[in-house]
């Protein structure tokens, strides 16, 4: 549970030369009812952890795609405690690890205490806080160590050399680079600074690195993964959830690991 | 005496504000923090800053006493602080040319900016041509119907404004993709925010400039009475307008400070922007302040008449002087406005912007609770101009 078994099975896909691949999907895009078929479809599939978005009505850190997937989930009125209900409801048939990420103010008015309990409760392994940097993060940190739920901080191209320092020292499970100065969604390049960028954070870190924001097809995650441990892809996943498009989910993933 | 000094080195006022934003953005707050430090103590920045108050703004405003007003409503000595004659029509440019000044002095050349009644939005585009900046506006879908002719004043001022159609169509909605722009752009980017809103140092630095209301006010009434004003009233949105001129009288307890807030249809209806009449903490944009929001912390869409004081949030501040009760935080509906602003119209021959006829309309109310040895100060935060077509339409519609 926690930030052990996130650090017990990266390192196990690490021992055996696996590219980390770490698919996100909106909670509730379609309804709840879909949650634990997506995760156990991904799981089976090679994921190495499974990010799981809850839905936020103003989520600057997001491009329209996943914009759009949360107003579709808030239209089906999902809340935090019904997706930590629903995750619990079927934590025995997981092993893929389970990440949340979530915009602090779901959060901070669920009360920083009680949802890391009901974390544990939900097996939720991790958690990625998009809006919290290094400055403000001490709201959660005493309550996720606790009960030994990861934090993974996120480092940013625009971050000082300083900072990654701090940043990847701080984080538990991985290290989240995140490669393009913007917000999440597909991009068909990345700026040439990417690949030294992700070299020296790769470098500075104690943790596996997952580089992210714009990862969308199985090249890019193979080049990437390449710098440092592998990818975390979010909007090209939700799409292709909406669409229907599953079985090319599990292809881009097979082909990414 | 205590002094007061918020906010801390972390951008607190007391438990609110704060810097929750994504890491890209860090590196650019702790810049602006920087930069910000190092220009107020700057002789040279700081006499080009008054420099442009003076001569392309026109300040000092004057302190208006409002004789016809003060007879007709038979109380306290009313007087009218004129932000409305400031360039441009409204207190807004106090801040933008304070920003855009420091755009400069950090090597930026491009500027980003949120506007809800397009006040903000006309100063920012204003400041840039005048500074050779280039400005993109996010402005809502819906403020952009409700103030055409804004929108065409800053294309006419060269600045590219893009149409938000997330959510409401208003600021909140034109705030979080001004935001989004600014991670894509932060770094040849500046945001120049325009409430006393957002990621500390924004509350601070928009205080600070527009410090300069509340600065003139008390130089100007000392010197006509000698004494300082009994109360003084300003409407609040984000809050800029009242936090400039709140700040400079916080220590002088005998003056009542009030903050109008819009009731929109009524606080009994779920259609008001009224944040601290029942305090629910939580964070947006950037920083930790009261909010409307569901108990799942979604935020909730505010509703007014006024387009600048349409927003679910406040400053950090005003939640933080609300707490401590140094600020009265009142309301005031549509209808109420509406007639506040006719009826300035019709007294002083000033017809006001619909948010500052907030509060207007709460003098009125307090008017009554004082007698003719006191003296009373209104902040008239901006004219009317931009309100006549919405006005016409809803006094036709009655």
């Amino acid at each position: 549970m926690g930030k052990e078994k996130l650090d017990n099975y990266l390192n196990q896909l690490q021992s055996e030369n696996k590219n980390l691949f770490v698919p996100y999907i909106m909670a509730g895009d379609g309804g709840l009812d879909n949650l634990e078929e997506r995760i156990l479809f991904l799981q089976e599939c090679g994921a190495a952890a499974i990010e799981v978005g809850i839905p936020f009505s103003d989520p600057v850190a997001d491009g329209p795609t996943i914009q759009n997937a949360g107003k579709r989930s808030l239209d089906h009125a999902t809340t935090l405690t019904a997706v930590l209900d629903k995750l619990a409801s079927f934590k025995e048939k997981r092993i893929v690890p389970i990440i949340v990420m979530a915009y602090i103010n779901p959060i901070y008015k669920y009360g920083v205490e009680s949802f890391a309990d009901s974390c544990v409760q939900a097996g939720i392994d991790g958690l990625i806080i998009p809006d919290l940097p290094l400055e403000e993060e001490a709201m959660v940190t005493d309550a996720l160590q606790h009960r030994a739920i990861a934090l993974i901080r996120l480092a940013a191209l625009t971050s000082s050399s300083e900072r990654i320092e701090t940043l990847a020292h701080r984080s538990e499970g991985f290290l989240y680079a995140v490669t393009v100065t913007g917000t999440t969604g597909v991009r068909s390049s990345y700026e040439s600074k990417v690949k030294t960028y992700l070299q020296q954070v790769k470098q500075q870190s104690p943790v596996p690195v997952l580089a992210g924001f714009g990862v969308s097809t199985n090249e890019q995650a193979k080049e990437l993964g390449s710098y440092c441990d592998g990818v975390v892809v979010g909007s090209k996943i939700v799409d292709l959830f909406h669409e229907g498009k599953t079985e090319q989910i599990k292809q881009l993933i097979q082909a990414s690991i | 005496m205590t002094t007061y000094t918020m906010p801390d080195a972390n951008g607190r006022f007391g438990e609110f504000g704060g810097r929750y934003v994504p890491e890209t953005l860090m590196p650019a707050l702790l810049e602006l923090e920087k930069a910000y430090g190092e220009a107020i103590n700057d002789p040279a920045f700081v006499e080009e800053l008054h420099y442009y108050l003076n001569q392309y703004i026109g300040r000092e405003t004057p302190l208006y006493y409002a004789e016809n007003l003060t007879k007709k409503l038979g109380g306290p000595q009313i007087y009218l602080k004129r932000e409305d004659l400031n360039h441009t029509g409204a207190h807004k440019i106090n801040n933008t040319i304070g920003q855009a000044l420091l755009t400069l002095r950090m090597g930026k050349k491009k500027v980003v900016a949120e506007t809800g009644a397009g006040q903000h939005g006309v100063a920012t585009a204003t400041v840039c041509s005048l500074l050779g900046l280039e400005c993109v506006v996010f402005m809502g879908e819906e403020d952009m119907r409700r103030q055409k002719l804004n929108v065409f004043r800053m294309e006419l001022l060269g600045a590219e404004v893009r149409s938000v159609k997330n959510g409401s169509g208003t600021l909140k909605d034109a705030v979080n993709d001004a935001l989004r722009y600014w991670v894509t752009n932060v770094e040849d980017t500046h945001y120049i925010l325009g409430s006393v809103v957002g990621p500390h140092p924004f509350p601070k630095i928009v205080r600070d400039f527009q410090s300069v209301i509340g600065k003139e006010t008390k130089q100007q009434i000392l010197k006509q009475d000698g004494s300082l004003p009994d109360a003084v009233i300003a409407c609040v949105g984000g809050g800029s307008n009242a936090m400039g001129m709140f700040y400079p009288f916080i220590e002088d307890k005998q003056v009542r400070l009030y903050g109008v807030e819009a009731g929109g249809a009524g606080l009994d209806t779920n259609q008001h922007a009224s944040v601290l009449v029942n305090p629910n903490p939580g964070i947006l944009h950037g920083t930790m302040t009261n909010l409307l929001q569901d108990e799942h912390g979604q935020i909730q869409e505010a509703f007014s008449i006024s387009a600048g004081l349409d927003y679910p949030g406040v400053g950090p501040e005003h939640s933080h002087l609300n707490d401590t009760g140094r600020v009265i935080y009142v309301s005031i509906t549509d209808d109420e406005a509406v007639t506040a602003l006719q009826s300035l119209s019709q007294t002083e021959g000033i017809i006001p912007a619909l948010e500052s006829a907030h509060a207007i309309a709460y003098a009125e109310k307090l008017a009554a609770e004082m007698n003719s040895d006191q003296r009373l100060v209104i902040c008239l935060s901006g004219r009317g101009d931009k309100d006549v077509e919405q006005i016409k339409q809803v006094l036709e519609e009655k």
